[in-house]
């Protein structure tokens, strides 16, 4: 009986969580709730994912009330397949949280801080499974504002200013998508995005769509960060708690990227997107510009945080370059690097929040000689860079080879050349951390040298060595992405 | 159809640009929320003003009426509403904190203590 | 401010209508304008006006801290209460026609509870925010104190 229930389901869960931590207000009984929570959406997703693959679209409607006129969620492979990544990262962080929320929040807010990550949990997995335009503004500002909330968590009070620039950034977007939503219902009569993609070609081509584009393609950008949108992340994810820069870094503006996917392959097609106009090339051209401009910027931080956030920048535009190929091939190589690249930079956030735990700090130089204090945490962490570089071997390196394989399908062989000099780059800023915790001294008065504390460590190497495994067989994670993208290409049939 | 057969949309692109500019231009981290909030007003005026049809009631079966209002955009636009003060309340609560932490909330002067901050790391004698 | 008779008084006799108000939009919601949003925040708007007159501290014993954030909570559980009820007796999430034997009884059963937790929820969540302003200056000089 349930099996038909399973959309709702998912989003349900950590909702209903959210409060009832509020209400046990002690430390361990809400981390076991989150916990536990965190598990069964994982549970969920899992069996909606293979259902949405073998059977195709599954339309739930709310409180029974039948589509176009209630509110739908219509779940297949593709956003199936992303509630897949995010609710895997989610199991992955929150074991973590248990130690590493005690050294970096205040305990009186531990319960604050697990149900404000119930809440984006619920936000994000709402936003991909909702078939409602406005619903899936309501479920964005869900996950947002449980985000502000968890970045001002920071224990430095730059946290503070990171997420009142977020929360202005945010919101802009968030108005921005409205007013698209509100010139699509104004010229549609409907909200229902299936509904919606099947009554816009009829309406031609007006000025209408073409503004209704626009606002929603920049509102969601700023959230995704796409660059030049990116000023609010570097330092978002620089000031907030540990585990909650590798849970955002993983998931929020991964999701963002599957609604601009949507609007684009499905609700508005790919003629009016890209064939009579020009957004691919102008997202090309941005894409380029975020996998080089940023690279650079992330070589010269001297805090380690900022160097991964900048990084995740540069490695959003691997992303969106897939997408501005606009064929199933580079689809399916965007959602394997939102795939790859939430386990690698997840799990390198997560070694990271071990190694600020014993280190007291997150600068640069303050890692000299890690590598022989914190060998198992340096070692992962090499590897996740080896991994964010496009070694063979690692997750990086597959979707990176969909990437170029795509490119070069569209005959666009320099863009191979492109990927190839951005890797380069970003060799040079994790050769940085190598360079520092391997071949120099450890400092005189280091702190106890040790590794960071089990609960910390296991949940950070089981993701890297994730990373590894999914680079190494790649077939799941690759078929996956590749049946989502058909999905997205195919529209809601 | 004429400009002022328009005039709802303009009013709402003005007070949009209004809202946008005082959250760019202005440092007082105040004043950018207010500006923030006038953006967002603008939108629902966006929403509420095409739903009213010229002698349309409020959509509750009556006799002698049968033009009505969409009610729907009234529906939408509450929840951005609530949604809008949630996001104020928060924002507030931030600048209160903000306040507390560096004893100043203008733009300017809070980047600068950070820039000072960054220095004294980097340069501890 | 709290020796003002007039203000005292006045406020002991318009509270309670405040309130009474405040249930008929909540109770009448079902057939006219209204519902539990706004009846939350009419109640709200009562204690929020009865701190203002008799001082916050008062305000925090008649509806304490606690209650105001335990409130929160139980809403939003009572609304989601509803659409799991819902999914028990055969229906889809949030389907009020399974909660009675005839559909539209069902609906208004349905609406009836969904309101009450939004009700709950909002006059909980607009007395927080209040409490947390108006009391940010005076909790950070008890904690120095």
């Amino acid at each position: 009986m349930l099996n038909s229930h399973l959309p709702i389901l998912l989003v349900v869960v950590p909702l209903l969580a959210a409060p009832l931590i509020v209400l046990l207000r002690r430390s361990l009984p809400s981390w076991i709730v989150a916990t536990a929570a965190s598990v069964a959406t994982l549970a969920i997703a899992l069996p909606l994912l293979q259902q949405a693959v073998s059977e195709g679209v599954i339309s739930y409607a709310i409180g029974n009330w039948p589509p176009p006129l209630g509110i739908e969620y219509r779940v297949d492979a593709a956003n199936a397949f992303v509630a897949v990544i995010v609710s895997l990262i989610g199991v992955f962080v929150m074991p973590y949280c248990r130690r590493g929320v005690a050294a970096e929040v205040r305990s009186e807010e531990h319960y604050l801080f697990y149900a404000m990550m119930m809440l984006c949990l619920s936000g994000l997995l709402g936003i991909l499974l909702t078939g409602d335009a406005f619903n899936l503004f309501v479920f964005l500002e869900i996950s947002s504002l449980a985000t502000y909330v968890l970045i001002a968590m920071g224990r430095d009070r730059r946290a503070l200013v990171a997420s009142y620039q977020y929360l202005l950034m945010g919101t802009i977007g968030a108005t921005l998508y409205v007013i698209g939503i509100g010139l699509l219902y104004l010229q549609t009569g409907t909200l229902n995005l299936a509904d919606m993609a099947a009554r816009l070609p009829a309406m031609g081509d007006p000025r209408a769509t073409l503004a209704a584009l626009a606002f929603i393609t920049v509102g969601i950008s700023l959230k995704i960060a796409l660059f030049p949108l990116h000023l609010w992340l570097p330092n978002a994810y620089a000031y907030s708690p540990s585990a909650v820069s590798a849970f955002l870094a993983a998931t929020a503006t991964k999701v963002s990227i599957y609604v601009l996917m949507r609007y684009f392959f499905t609700i508005f097609g790919e003629t009016v997107v890209f064939d009579a106009r020009y957004t691919g090339v102008i997202l090309l051209a941005l894409s380029l510009a975020a996998m080089f401009v940023p690279a650079v910027v992330a070589i010269f931080q001297t805090d380690l945080k900022r160097l991964l956030a900048y990084s995740s920048v540069s490695q959003i535009g691997y992303i969106t370059l897939g997408i501005s190929l606009h064929s199933v091939g580079g689809l399916t190589a965007a959602l394997a690097h939102l795939f790859n690249h939430a386990l690698t930079k997840g799990g390198m956030f997560l070694v990271l929040g071990g190694i600020v735990l014993r280190l007291g700090g997150s600068a640069l130089d303050r890692m000299a000689g890690l590598g022989r204090t914190m060998p198992i945490a340096a070692f992962a962490f090499v590897i996740g860079g080896l991994s964010l570089i496009g070694i063979p071997g690692t997750a990086g390196f597959v979707s990176k080879w969909y990437l170029v394989t795509a490119a070069m399908a569209e005959g666009q062989w320099w863009l191979a050349g492109a990927v190839m000099l951005s890797s380069l780059l970003a060799v040079i800023y994790v050769w940085r951390f190598v360079e520092i915790a391997y071949f120099r001294e450890p400092p005189d008065d280091h702190p106890p040298s040790g590794e960071a504390p089990l609960s910390l460590l296991v949940p950070a190497l089981l993701m890297i060595a994730a990373c590894v495994w999914f680079g190494l067989d790649a077939s799941w994670s690759g078929s996956m992405a590749r049946a989502a993208a058909e999905a997205l290409a195919g529209g809601w049939k | 159809m004429s400009i002022a057969g328009h005039y709802s949309y303009f009013v709402t692109i003005l007070l949009l640009m209004v809202g946008l500019f005082i959250v760019i231009a202005r440092s007082n981290l105040i004043k950018k929320l207010v500006g923030l909030g006038l953006f967002q007003t603008a939108v629902y005026l966006l929403y509420i003003a095409p739903g009213k049809l010229i002698g349309g009631v409020a959509p509750i079966i009556g006799e002698g009426f049968e033009v009505y209002s969409n009610p729907l955009p009234h529906v939408l636009i509450l929840t951005a509403i609530v949604v809008g003060v949630a996001t104020l309340a928060l924002g507030l609560a931030l600048v209160v904190r903000i306040k507390e932490a560096y004893g100043s909330i203008e733009e300017e002067e809070i980047l600068a203590l950070d820039a000072d901050d960054e220095l004294k790391a980097r340069d501890p004698s | 401010m709290k020796l003002d008779i007039i203000l005292r008084v006045l406020a002991k006799l318009l509270i309670p209508f405040a309130v009474m108000f405040a249930s008929y939009v909540q109770f009448h919601g079902d057939f006219g304008p209204g519902g539990g949003f706004q009846a939350g925040v009419i109640i709200a708007a009562a204690v929020i006006f009865y701190a203002l007159i008799y001082g916050l501290p008062s305000a925090r014993q008649v509806v304490p801290d606690a209650l105001v954030e335990a409130m929160i909570a139980v809403g939003v559980l009572l609304y989601a209460g509803v659409g799991i009820a819902g999914l028990l007796l055969g229906g889809n999430y949030l389907d009020y026609f399974v909660l009675a034997h005839d559909p539209v009884h069902g609906q208004h059963r349905g609406i009836f509870w969904v309101e009450a937790g939004v009700a709950i929820t909002v006059s909980a969540v607009m007395l927080k925010i209040f409490y947390v302003f108006a009391g940010r200056r005076r909790d950070a000089s008890e904690e120095a104190s």
